[in-house]
């Protein structure tokens, strides 16, 4: 059992929490994840580990679904069934020079932890996270105090540039010479964002989020298409060669079960009562 | 005796008092007995089948435990044909004595009757890690309890037991056996850490540091055919449908909060227990299911009693093809396959199998399986220096299982590649000894 030391409401539906796991925090590098299962019936699911401290780990996550709607609603004292990690191949962190890390949504959770070893690593980093509107920004304090230069962009304009990521990351890589870049968030931000640098042949990394199960690499559920070569996330990433990863695939992956995801929602909501006719 | 494919209840219901002793009875309690040469952990098995002959269950099951502490999954599970059974001496004249299913009837006789433990020798102060909790972990991790050593093993999942957790379904191994002969290995001071994966969660630095090392972490790897459309959805991996369903219980979604996609036309390809075993469950969940293999029907290397219990269940067997590509826009919507011929004999002695040129068909089908094998996990064994591996990936060792680092050992799959529980377990036990010698030896 893994006791929940702390949950806090960051944004609209974007949840953060301190977890003791002692043997993830020990180990816990940049650009590492940790699958949790909340209970005897639960399923496996990564989450990105934001952040780091004595034996806790911080995870902040959005309510999506089944899952992450029930974890929202664990409090301080509440014990999640299992957690293991640190998963997958931490950032490939070196002396670039000038680097760019980039948030998007709650992307922007994995953040902190990958500028502040790029910054113990002597470079000049660079943040930019960006969020629909002001409400959605998270990590704007801890962003601020890391960084170098933090840019922050809303889709709307609410809050610093009006436009997405892409758009600061354009003019950056226009007036400067950039190193090193790192996208986070939704595939399709990734995606967009990545093909901002190919042009300049900036060396890019995205970290994908892929179905997985064990998260070990036994499976195959976290396949994804990387230079016409199939790997696997979980293992062999998740941070890739932006500019080698079959996009398409993985967001058309990820929606496996978009039938059964609402149909895992609907029963935890009504509950097993019987009422939503479902196969059981 | 083939079982109902509406639920995943076992399928053999085993043997009766009666039956078990009469069958005991047929042993001729030979002085030489060759079935004990066709056993890798040695059980003394006429001594074991006399108890049973003479109704002292509680002294057979004694017996049993001296040499194996998985005895009701290894009744069930081990293919006794070409092990003990095929070297009893009976074997050639009529039947063989039912070793394994008499091992079985001990084993669950015991558990419903208060299982008791060997005894353990008194404390050496060693402190040894066992890597993966699997048939190959468990048999080094009891070993060595007995033997006096304080062991610790870590396992990433959060349930123990290796394959015979999330790949062997309910129906051939019901999972409060296995649950059952893991708390037997923890009472023997046993100490099991889930959710930790070695060389993540535990640095190889802090592995080493133990007096010794024991490697059981198995061929979990899964190999893909790679071919076009093998990344559809739809597309899954043998182990990964397996554990869907075993470990994570997807037949009872959304009870149990794991997808899977139950297909209405399965197509499985693989002719080994894997793909009988993915073909089983397939059935179970409710599809029409196609089990492709390359060669002929009669060179199927799964258990003959598997290929009949799938053929009992309704699985079609499509043999002497293999699939070319996967068809489908963004899920599966068919598999090509394309017709073999068998040419000369191989290194194994089997036909060897080449493609028909333009004798291509597809099958429809919405979900594809593949049961092709599996490797040994690169994982670990990847980041220990100077530990050798062979061509195919698996960790070299010598006769007592010892790798190229002194006190670092490993056993089962990871070192002979995809194989049996029972020879996992047999080269688990030589290698706790080799262990016990070189710990008794500093
Ligand atoms: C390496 C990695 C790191 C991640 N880090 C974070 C993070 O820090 N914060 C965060 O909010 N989310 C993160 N995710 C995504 C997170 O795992 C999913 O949001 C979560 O699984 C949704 O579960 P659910 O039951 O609440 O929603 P569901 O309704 O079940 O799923 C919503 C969507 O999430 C994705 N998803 C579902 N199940 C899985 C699964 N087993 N593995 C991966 N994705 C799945 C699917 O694309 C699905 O459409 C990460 C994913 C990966 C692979
Ligand atoms: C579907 C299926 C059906 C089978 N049916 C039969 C059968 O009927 N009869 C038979 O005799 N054999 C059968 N086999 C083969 C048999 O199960 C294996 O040969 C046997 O399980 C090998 O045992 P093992 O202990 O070496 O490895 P495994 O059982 O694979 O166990 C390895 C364990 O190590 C863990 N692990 C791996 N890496 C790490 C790490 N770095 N840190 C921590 N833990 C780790 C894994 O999670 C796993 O739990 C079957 C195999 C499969 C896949
Ligand atoms: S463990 Fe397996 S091989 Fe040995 S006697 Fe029992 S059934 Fe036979
Ligand atoms: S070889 Fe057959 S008959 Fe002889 S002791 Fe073994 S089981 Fe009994
Ligand atoms: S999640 Fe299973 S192999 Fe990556
Ligand atoms: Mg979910």
């Amino acid at each position: 059992m893994y006791l929940v030391e702390e949950a806090t409401q960051l944004a609209d539906r974007v949840f953060q929490m301190w977890i003791t796991a002692p043997q993830v925090a020990r180990h816990a590098r940049a650009g590492q994840f940790l699958i949790i299962r909340l209970d005897e019936t639960g399923e496996r699911v990564p989450l990105t580990i934001s952040a780091v401290r004595g034996d806790q780990v911080r995870i902040i996550f959005m309510a999506v679904g089944k899952t992450t709607e029930h974890l929202s609603s664990m409090k301080k004292g509440d014990a999640i069934s299992d957690v293991v990690g640190p998963l997958g191949t931490p950032s490939e962190i070196e002396r670039y020079g000038t680097v760019v890390v980039i948030g998007g949504g709650v992307g922007i959770a994995s953040t902190p932890i990958i500028a502040r070893e790029a910054k113990e690593a002597g470079n000049h980093v660079i943040g930019i996270i960006g969020a629909r509107n002001k409400d959605f920004l998270i990590l704007e304090d801890e962003m601020t105090e890391i960084c170098d230069e933090l840019f922050i962009t809303t889709d709307d304009g609410s809050k610093g540039v009006h436009g997405f990521a892409s758009t600061v990351l354009d003019e950056l890589c226009k007036n400067q010479k950039l190193d090193c870049v790192w996208i986070v968030g939704p595939a399709i931000m990734m995606k967009v964002t990545s093909a901002v640098t190919r042009p300049y042949g900036v060396k890019t990394f995205v970290s994908l989020n892929p179905i997985m199960v064990d998260g070990t690499g036994m499976c195959g559920s976290c396949r994804v298409t990387v230079g016409g070569e199939t790997k696997f996330a979980c293992v062999d990433g998740p941070e890739f060669d932006a500019h080698q990863v079959d996009f398409d695939e993985l967001m058309s992956r990820q929606r496996t079960y978009t039938d059964e995801e609402k149909a895992s929602l609907e029963h935890y909501h009504h509950g097993g009562c019987g009422c939503c006719g479902g196969d059981h | 005796m083939s079982g109902s494919v509406k639920d995943f209840s076992e399928v053999n219901r085993g043997l009766s008092e009666e039956n078990a002793v009469f069958e005991a009875l047929r042993c001729m309690n030979c002085v030489r007995p060759t079935c004990m040469k066709g056993c890798p952990v040695c059980i003394d098995i006429p001594a074991f089948i006399q108890q049973i002959a003479e109704r002292d269950f509680a002294g057979a099951a004694a017996t049993l435990k001296k040499d194996n502490m998985l005895p009701a999954i290894c009744g069930r599970v081990c293919p006794q044909e070409s092990q003990c059974e095929g070297a009893c001496i009976l074997a050639k004249k009529e039947k063989p004595v039912a070793i394994g299913a008499l091992e079985r009837f001990v084993a669950d006789w015991e558990r419903k009757h208060g299982m008791t433990l060997p005894e353990i020798a008194p404390p050496s102060g060693k402190r040894v890690a066992v890597v993966g909790s699997g048939p190959a972990g468990l048999t080094a991790a009891a070993e060595l309890a007995r033997l006096g050593h304080t062991v610790t093993v870590f396992e990433s999942l959060h349930e123990a037991g290796g394959v015979l957790t999330y790949g062997i379904p309910n129906f051939r191994l019901p999972k409060d056996i296995v649950r059952a002969e893991i708390e037997q290995v923890k009472a023997l001071g046993v100490e099991i850490r889930l959710n930790h994966l070695v060389g993540r969660s535990v640095s190889t630095d802090e592995l080493l540091s133990y007096d010794a090392v024991f490697l059981g972490t198995g061929a979990g790897l899964p190999y893909f055919m790679d071919i076009e459309g093998e990344n559809l959805n739809g597309v899954y991996s043998a182990n990964e449908f397996l554990t869907r369903v075993n470990l994570m219980h997807a037949d009872c979604f959304p009870e149990f909060d794991t997808p899977v996609k139950r297909g209405c036309r399965v197509v499985v390809v693989g002719g080994g227990n894997v793909a009988m075993d993915a073909a089983r469950v397939a059935r179970r969940l409710g599809g029409e299911v196609t089990l492709v293999y390359r060669r002929r029907k009669e060179d199927l290397p799964a258990r003959a009693v598997e290929v009949a219990n799938a053929v009992a269940e309704g699985v079609q067997f499509v043999c002497c093809a293999n699939p070319v590509r996967v068809i489908g826009e963004k899920t599966v919507e068919g598999v090509e396959c394309v017709q073999m011929e068998m040419c000369d004999l191989d290194e194994s002695g089997r036909p060897k199998p080449s493609c028909i040129e333009g004798s291509n068909f597809v099958i429809e089908a919405d979900v594809f399986i593949e049961a092709i094998g599996q490797g040994p996990n690169p994982l670990l064994i990847s980041m220990l220096p100077h530990l050798d591996r062979a061509r195919r990936g698996n960790v070299v060792v010598d006769d007592d299982g010892m790798t190229t680092i002194d006190g670092v050992y490993a056993g089962g799959d990871v070192a002979t590649g995809a194989a049996t529980v029972i020879w996992a377990m047999g080269s688990a036990k030589k290698a706790a000894a080799a262990i016990d010698r070189h710990l008794r030896r500093e």
